[in-house]
């Protein structure tokens, strides 16, 4: 067996399981700066994955990407108007969020395909190969021959950080995460940023979702997210409410469960149960180690007072 | 002249509570104009309607003589008005530059904000170092920061909702020599205090209101604290007991070389600290925010082990935490089951042993009576703590630290947001248990309560205990606040 | 809180689903008929069907409360019941020679401690590392599911190891019946544990500081000098034993075998049953009942309407957002009564 090719394989497969995750993870590191953890990025996933697999079918894959977009930001607005504007409970109103969503695409989509519904063949995203990068030895398929989506989410961290970092828009934000009252007696309309960002947030998430159907299975099916949007959550724990760190995070976590595709090449008998089982098991071990020693963003999770 | 800032028929409600009642303001360019008034009185709230913080509900604002509606503090901004608030409102993670880019809208980043904010500190004779987060500042450089952020943009007219109310009075002094200087040079400003006599050294011109109503206007020079405080509440200062006259019993507290950490982080907040507090008096422990005097007194309210040194403290213990809403209240819970809260488990209601059972009839009845007592204002013993007004909660705090019968009292700013009159209440149960036979040991931001009310008074500065001589006065025991002895 | 707030998020619930139904082109009156029928047609429906269900959901619902109750989310209760299912079919295999009523109360008690020790590692996290609990509870339950089908594709395939699915269970570890029903007696555990937690919520000491430690955890310690992080601890083991055990139940009591998906989601419907009964044990048997009914009618409405059951799903999540709005609305109401919100002070706050 040749070393080079199986490696090369593994980093392209974990840049490729990462992509959803990442999308997901930057869009949730965009609402928790700003102080809202939103466990309705999982239902904004799986939206995003149907209305990605229905507007692919009508207009090809570009028209699935903006209705997942689309389908996730709305999705982000209703848990917005009930958590950031009402003040209700984030993480129940999440949770009511995803569970809301899993029932809504499953009746769609079972309304529209069928109780069974295998076999939908989407249109999905071919690779894209840059010329002469793409040859480079274990990192060219990896980084160079991807659906234009994994280009597209690696392209947001570099936005992300900038937006963040650089601009006064970000400034605000990051105030809004770490001290509401702070900002708002410096005149940044607190609630608006905490809506915007969670709404942008979960049009990064529809587009997580867009991408496991259009650049990585291929196909619909229910509750096909399987928690990812959970394990984004932990991702951007784990990243650190960085940008950077976030797509290191979520790069790790594709390529342990890429490791799969490595034993199953190797010819070892792990049950398949046990790769299933080990990313989430490695986030666990993995948020022991880091948190405590960072701070998150003072505010995440709690209401905002009266009229602020 | 036509004032710089003016309010005119200002009302606002809060859901019932009408909170301002058709009140005028005037200040003209120049001008140091003190706001004085009472808790709730409605203070805070006109400078927020000014600053754009809060909309009236009826009545308008008129800056340079023309009305102007704000939508926010950067509506206000844009006309010169800067602010700083009664509270810190620096993001705590936040650098020094990042606030006070945040508070001034600047778009700069990095080296050139960096360099922006230096400049600017120099300018104003406040200098600070850009990089530092704002949480590690001792609180006379928040309180600075505070300032340097209001004065970013270019401002006429300073708003000031107590701002000396956390510093020694030295710091105090140079701040107001701050504002003074800010004057002079054609500046405006509004300072809110209830430090009287500063209000009366510093300032030109008086606003007073009580209840949501201006109850006098005019030049400072000629007025006096006692006739200002009238106008305050209406009526005569409720008279207090001085210092008891009775000679102190036997040590109830003992501390001897004791070192607390820091409360909640790494450090050491008090090093080597020795005093005692006997039966029958009450010791005041003076000191600025931070310097330790939280974990003093917790340690010695059996909340915090010291990390060495002796501690000996009679039980039981009263405590009267500072946050009443968070730390000593349950807002959600009932009157009776607040009180259940605090109590020894040895106590009537409780049955059983395996499995301890509450007698919730017993406990009630026992709460009526302590209802009844402290004539706590409420609807019934049933009712959710959260309801009761600042003042009667705070009486329900300290009914209950009595209700153990505590061979000492702990206090930590008992007072705090009261009125006038719910103050008092509070201070004189303080003596009252003093009298009674315990060890009280209290702290208060307010230095002058400290001294009106304590027998004897220790000074904290950054950890270290010393004891107040004998009579020292206000100014003798300010510098004990900010000078570390020497060991 | 008021019967109309649970009544109004209810109809609000039921409303949105009859609008859904009606833009996709059903017959909102026929589905709504089909639910009632499935639900509440006849006693056999209502026991079998409603009851059937409303067991996990009650049992699950009175842990989530639970924990709840001392401030601490425990999302992961589907990975505790099917590791209390795991626990419970291990056990009951080797029982077969036991007699009944110790051998269903052995595997009963290996299903709690199974969901108790999932419980242990979020516990762990959460005390030593500030991990909440919601993620890690949450992360495990994926972890369960992929355990529950290396279980049945592994060491506990049944003996022929075709199907993915565990040996049936003996007769003796099974569930009696009620007389002309599918309904086990699980029920009557079910209401006896609402009965015993409202005792330990109300009348005890220790109910007292678990309610404390939830309403004002600074407080509690402060003036009432309790131990939180115990209090947490056991809350949360709690939480996940009461899973665990409405694993047990289904088991033993329903399927008789361990399945892959034995769970419809049984551990998030519980979310909406403890947040409709507004946390009272006695309601969490009422909100119990009416939630089996609606899982009970969903399928009725697949069978007889052709509506997807997953339909329901829908009516939860309004269900909760309803009940959470009108809990952000009364927090915010008496703020508006008392003195404009002051700015807090922006040091920085212990961890």
């Amino acid at each position: 067996m040749d070393l080079v090719p199986l490696l090369a394989g593994f980093l392209a497969a974990a840049v490729r399981v990462a992509t959803p995750l990442l999308f997901a993870a930057t869009g949730e590191t965009l609402g928790e700066r700003a102080g809202v953890i939103n466990l309705g990025i999982e239902g904004g996933m799986l939206g995003g994955a149907l209305a990605a697999a229905m507007g692919s079918l009508a207009g090809g894959p570009w028209v699935g990407v903006v209705a997942a977009a689309l389908a996730g930001a709305v999705i982000a607005a209703v848990f917005a108007v009930v958590a950031v504007g009402a003040g209700a409970d984030q993480i129940i109103t999440g949770t009511a969020i995803t569970l809301g969503a899993f029932g809504l695409t499953g009746a769609l989509y079972r309304q529209r395909f069928g109780a069974e519904g295998a076999g939908l063949s989407i249109p999905t995203f071919d690779p894209v190969r840059i010329p002469g990068l793409e040859s480079i030895p274990l990192l060219g398929p990896a980084l160079f021959a991807q659906p234009a989506l994994t280009y597209l989410a690696l392209g947001f961290v570099p936005v992300l950080w900038w937006v963040l970092f650089r601009t006064r828009w970000g400034l605000a934000l990051r105030a809004v995460g770490e001290a509401p009252a702070a900002a708002r007696a410096a005149g940044v309309r607190v609630r608006t940023v905490r809506v915007l960002a969670t709404v942008i947030g979960g049009a990064l998430a529809g587009l997580g979702g867009a991408s496991l159907v259009l650049a990585q299975v291929g196909t619909f099916a229910e509750k096909m997210t399987a928690g990812r949007g959970f394990v984004a959550i932990a991702i951007v724990v784990l990243g650190r409410w960085h940008p950077v760190g976030v797509l290191i995070a979520a790069v790790v976590f594709g390529a342990a469960t890429a490791l799969q595709f490595v034993f199953q090449a190797m010819g070892l008998a792990v049950p398949y149960q046990v790769f299933l089982m080990l990313p989430y098991a490695l986030t666990l071990l993995a948020l022991a180690g880091v948190v405590g020693r960072v701070e998150a963003p003072a505010s995440l999770g709690r209401a905002l007072d009266g009229d602020s | 002249m036509t004032p710089i800032l003016q309010l005119r028929g200002i009302h606002k409600h809060f859901g019932p509570v009408h909170a301002l009642k058709g009140v005028d303001f005037s200040l003209s360019a120049g001008q140091l104009h003190a706001l004085l008034g009472e808790n709730g009185a409605g203070k805070s709230t006109l400078m927020h309607i000014a600053f754009g913080l809060v909309r009236p509900d009826r009545g308008e604002v008129f800056v340079d003589g023309a009305a102007r509606v704000m939508r926010g503090p950067l509506d206000a901004r844009r006309h010169g008005i800067g602010m700083v608030h009664q509270h810190f409102t620096s993001v705590p993670a936040f650098s020094v530059a990042e606030n006070v880019a945040l508070a001034a809208g600047w778009t700069l980043t990095g080296k050139a904000l960096r360099r922006r904010v230096a400049a600017l500190g120099e300018r104003l004779g406040l200098a600070l170092d850009p990089d530092a987060p704002a949480w590690s500042l001792p609180v006379a450089l928040k309180q600075r920061l505070e300032i340097v952020k209001a004065l970013a943009t270019d401002v006429r007219v300073l708003l000031l909702d107590e701002p000396t109310a956390v510093l020694a009075p030295a710091e105090a002094v140079e701040l107001l020599r701050v504002i003074q200087h800010f004057t002079e040079r054609g500046g405006a400003a509004v300072l809110i205090t209830h430090k009287l006599d500063e209000a009366l050294d510093a300032s030109d011109e008086l606003t007073v209101l009580r209840r949501g109503r201006v109850t006098f206007v005019g030049p400072t020079q000629g007025q006096d604290v006692r006739t200002i405080a009238q106008h305050m509440i209406g009526g005569v200062l409720p008279s207090e007991d001085g210092p008891s006259k009775a000679r102190p019993g036997e040590a109830r507290v003992l501390a001897h070389g004791m070192d607390v950490a820091r409360d909640g982080r790494a450090g050491t907040a008090v090093r080597g600290a020795a005093f005692d507090v006997r039966a029958g008096e009450i010791v005041g422990i003076a000191a600025i925010e931070g310097s330790g005097q939280r974990e003093l007194l917790r340690a010695v309210a059996g909340l915090l082990p010291p990390l060495q040194g002796l501690l000996e403290v009679a039980q039981p213990v009263g405590f009267i935490p500072e946050d009443r809403t968070t730390e000593g209240l349950i807002p959600e819970f009932s009157l009776t089951e607040n009180l259940v809260l605090g109590l020894d488990r040895r106590t009537a209601w409780i049955q059983g042993r395996l499995m301890p059972r509450i007698d919730w009839r017993v406990a009630r009845r026992r709460v009526a009576h302590v209802i009844e007592d402290f004539a706590i204002d409420s609807p019934g013993v049933s009712a959710v703590a959260g309801t009761l007004s600042g003042g009667n909660q705070q009486k329900l705090v300290v009914a209950r630290a009595l209700e153990r019968r505590p061979q000492v009292l702990v206090a930590e700013n008992p007072t705090r947001g009261l009125d006038i009159r719910a103050a008092a209440d509070v201070r004189s149960r303080l003596r009252a248990a003093a009298d009674a036979g315990a060890a009280v040991l209290m702290h208060s931001s307010d230095l002058d309560e400290v001294l009106a009310v304590a027998d004897r008074v220790l000074v904290l500065c950054e950890g270290v205990l010393t004891e107040a001589p004998r009579g020292a006065d206000r100014g003798a025991v300010g510098e004990l606040m900010l000078r570390v002895p020497a060991r | 809180m008021s019967a109309a707030t649970v009544a109004a998020a209810l109809l609000t619930g039921l409303g949105v689903l009859a609008i859904g139904l009606w833009v996709g082109g059903y017959d909102p009156g026929l589905a709504l008929a089909a639910l009632w029928r499935g639900a509440f047609g006849s006693w056999y429906a209502f026991t079998s069907a409603t009851l059937l269900r409303a067991v996990p959901l009650i049992v699950i619902g009175l842990g989530f409360a639970f924990a709840l109750q001392a401030g601490a989310l425990n999302i992961g209760a589907e990975g505790q019941f099917y590791a209390g299912a795991i626990a419970a079919t291990w056990v009951g295999l080797h029982l077969a020679h036991w007699p009944a009523p110790l051998a269903i109360g052995a595997a009963l008690l290996a299903a709690t401690a199974g969901g108790a020790v999932w419980m242990v590692l979020p516990v762990w996290l959460k005390l030593r590392f500030g991990v909440i609990e919601v993620i890690s509870t949450l992360l495990l339950n994926f972890v369960a599911e992929s355990l529950v089908s290396l279980m049945v594709q592994g060491p506990m395939q049944e003996a022929t190891g075709i199907f993915p699915q565990s040996d049936a269970l003996p007769a003796a570890v099974r569930l009696p019946l009620i007389p002309g029903s599918r309904l086990h007696v699980g029920i009557v555990l079910a209401i006896g544990l609402s009965l015993l937690v409202w005792f330990i919520m109300s009348k005890t000491v220790w109910g007292f500081r678990l309610r404390a430690i939830g309403a004002g955890p600074r407080a509690a310690w402060v003036t009432g000098r309790i131990n939180g992080r115990r209090v947490l601890a056991i809350a949360l083991l709690v939480s996940g034993a009461f899973a665990g055990v409405a694993g047990g139940l289904e088991v033993t009591g329903v399927s008789y075998a361990l399945y892959q998906h034995l769970s419809p989601g049984y551990g998030f419907t519980a979310i909406a049953v403890a947040l409709l009964a507004r946390l009272h044990p006695a309601g969490v048997v009422a909100a119990g009942i009416l939630f089996g009914a609606l899982e009970a009618g969903a399928g009725a409405m697949q069978r007889d309407a052709g509506i997807p059951s997953v339909a329901v799903y829908v009516v939860e999540a309004v269900v909760i957002v309803v009940i959470v709005l009108a809990d952000a609305h009364l927090r915010r109401a008496p703020r508006q009564a008392a003195e404009p919100t002051p700015i807090p002070v922006g040091a920085r706050a212990p961890a």
